[in-house]
């Protein structure tokens, strides 16, 4: 199956040379070292912002390889010839997508944890955050795509797709934060992984449309 | 997967527009299976524009783009996505992948498998280099490389925009003979030149 070959050339693509994975956790870990200079050495202090701090710079480490999804695509003709193949354009967006979570998302949502807990979380918190980080880089991934389809063409691609992305990065961070911070005061979570997942749910099912249309108008 | 047969293409009174600017209108043109044209005109005519309206990538200003099956018109989408092969400037190759890496997942994303790839490559001259990778090529080992897709699937219907240039004249030949066996196979070729091909072909010119 045509999507399967394409699914393994993208895995191979971000994970070639350049290891743009490894570079998104590189990222994440030092984003993580510098929050405690930041918030000031305290231990109560930074384990009460940990979670929310863990998260936004998951957040921020999953913009980084999304310039290149589409964009290396679309200047070396590539596009051209994924558009013309029997799979809709749209699922071939989707499939893009995917090995994005796969390459990316997984290695940063099994960090998510080591990040927290480093930040001074509670280890018990551990599981519950791989699993938001998990849940939560899809929907990074799909909105992500969006945006980076979005951006196609245009110079300094990569700035610009950090401001079309981030403000839709809200509502994961604020259910996924919610979630996490939930359970560490010991109140109901399973509420933010729902809308968490929700969201992902929603960025997988309705982002492959407008991806392919972004993808159409860039190419013509 | 069933080979998908294209009968005949007929373009019927297609104008193109870029950036604003009419580069042709009232174009007509049919191609038949068996049959080749190349496409001829100045620089900036529209030859690349017209070949990526006939594989849908850019919407034509006015006219329309009828691919014609065995059981009458087709389905444009279908025709374009199992039919076509469209090989322009920008080859699609990966540099940082190897050729055999990327002649394997560009055969079977158009349609092949894995021994019309590795056949594809002898037929180019280019099993020597299948570990190479892409970046290592010459100018004109790429372009043998982006040409043994077309070799290796069964797409009928060739969209080539300057398919010989960086190739010498050894390799144009080969390029001719291949062209012939797909034309003997019911093929159709369209082809933007600007040097004559090697196979009888009729020529189309696009007037600026």
């Amino acid at each position: 199956m045509s999507l399967a070959a394409l699914l393994r050339r993208e895995l191979a693509l971000a994970w070639g040379r350049g290891g743009g994975p490894l570079l998104a956790c590189a990222f994440y870990v030092a984003m993580a070292a510098l929050l405690p200079l930041a918030a000031g050495p305290s231990p109560e202090r930074l384990a009460a912002v940990a979670p929310g701090s863990a998260w936004v710079a998951l957040a921020l480490a999953s913009l980084l390889s999304l310039e290149r999804l589409f964009e290396r695509d679309f200047e070396d003709g590539a596009l051209d010839l994924l558009t013309l193949a029997p799979a809709p354009l749209e699922l071939v967006c989707a499939v893009k997508c995917l090995a994005q979570w796969i390459a990316a998302g997984a290695p940063l949502a099994v960090l998510a944890p080591v990040v927290c807990i480093a930040l001074g979380a509670d280890p018990s918190l551990a599981p519950l955050t791989f699993v938001c980080a998990l849940v939560g880089g899809l929907g990074f991934a799909f909105t992500g795509g969006l945006g980076a389809a979005l951006a196609l063409g245009s110079r300094r691609g990569g700035l610009l797709i950090a401001v079309i992305v981030l403000p839709l990065f809200a509502p994961p961070v604020i259910f996924g934060g919610g979630a996490i911070e939930a359970m560490a005061s010991g109140l109901h979570w399973r509420a933010g992984l729902l809308l968490l997942s929700a969201y992902s749910l929603a960025a997988v099912a309705l982002s492959p449309l407008a991806m392919a249309a972004a993808c159409r108008n860039a190419l013509s | 997967m069933d080979v998908l047969v294209i009968d005949a293409l007929h373009l019927e009174d297609v104008a193109v527009a870029r950036g604003g600017r009419v580069l042709f209108e009232g174009l007509n043109l049919t191609l038949h299976a068996g049959e080749a044209v190349a496409l001829t005109g100045p620089n900036g005519s529209g030859k690349t524009s017209l070949l990526r309206v006939i594989a849908g990538l850019i919407r034509p200003a006015a006219g329309r783009v009828r691919f014609i099956g065995p059981a009458g018109e087709l389905d444009p989408e279908e025709a374009r996505g199992r039919g076509l092969h469209l090989l322009g400037h920008h080859d699609g190759l990966k540099n940082t992948r190897t050729a055999w890496e990327e002649q394997l997942f560009q055969t079977r994303w158009t349609g092949g498998d894995e021994a019309s790839a590795q056949a594809a490559l002898a037929v180019l001259g280019l099993a020597w280099g299948a570990e190479l990778e892409v970046r290592m090529l010459s100018a004109g080992q790429r372009r043998r490389l982006a040409l043994a897709r077309l070799v290796a699937s069964p797409r009928p219907l060739w969209l080539l925009d300057e398919p010989l240039a960086p190739l010498d004249a050894d390799r144009r030949r080969l390029i001719g003979e291949i062209m012939t066996a797909r034309l003997a196979d019911g093929g159709l070729i369209l082809a933007a030149v600007h040097d004559p091909l090697p196979i009888a072909a009729r020529t189309f010119e696009i007037a600026a």
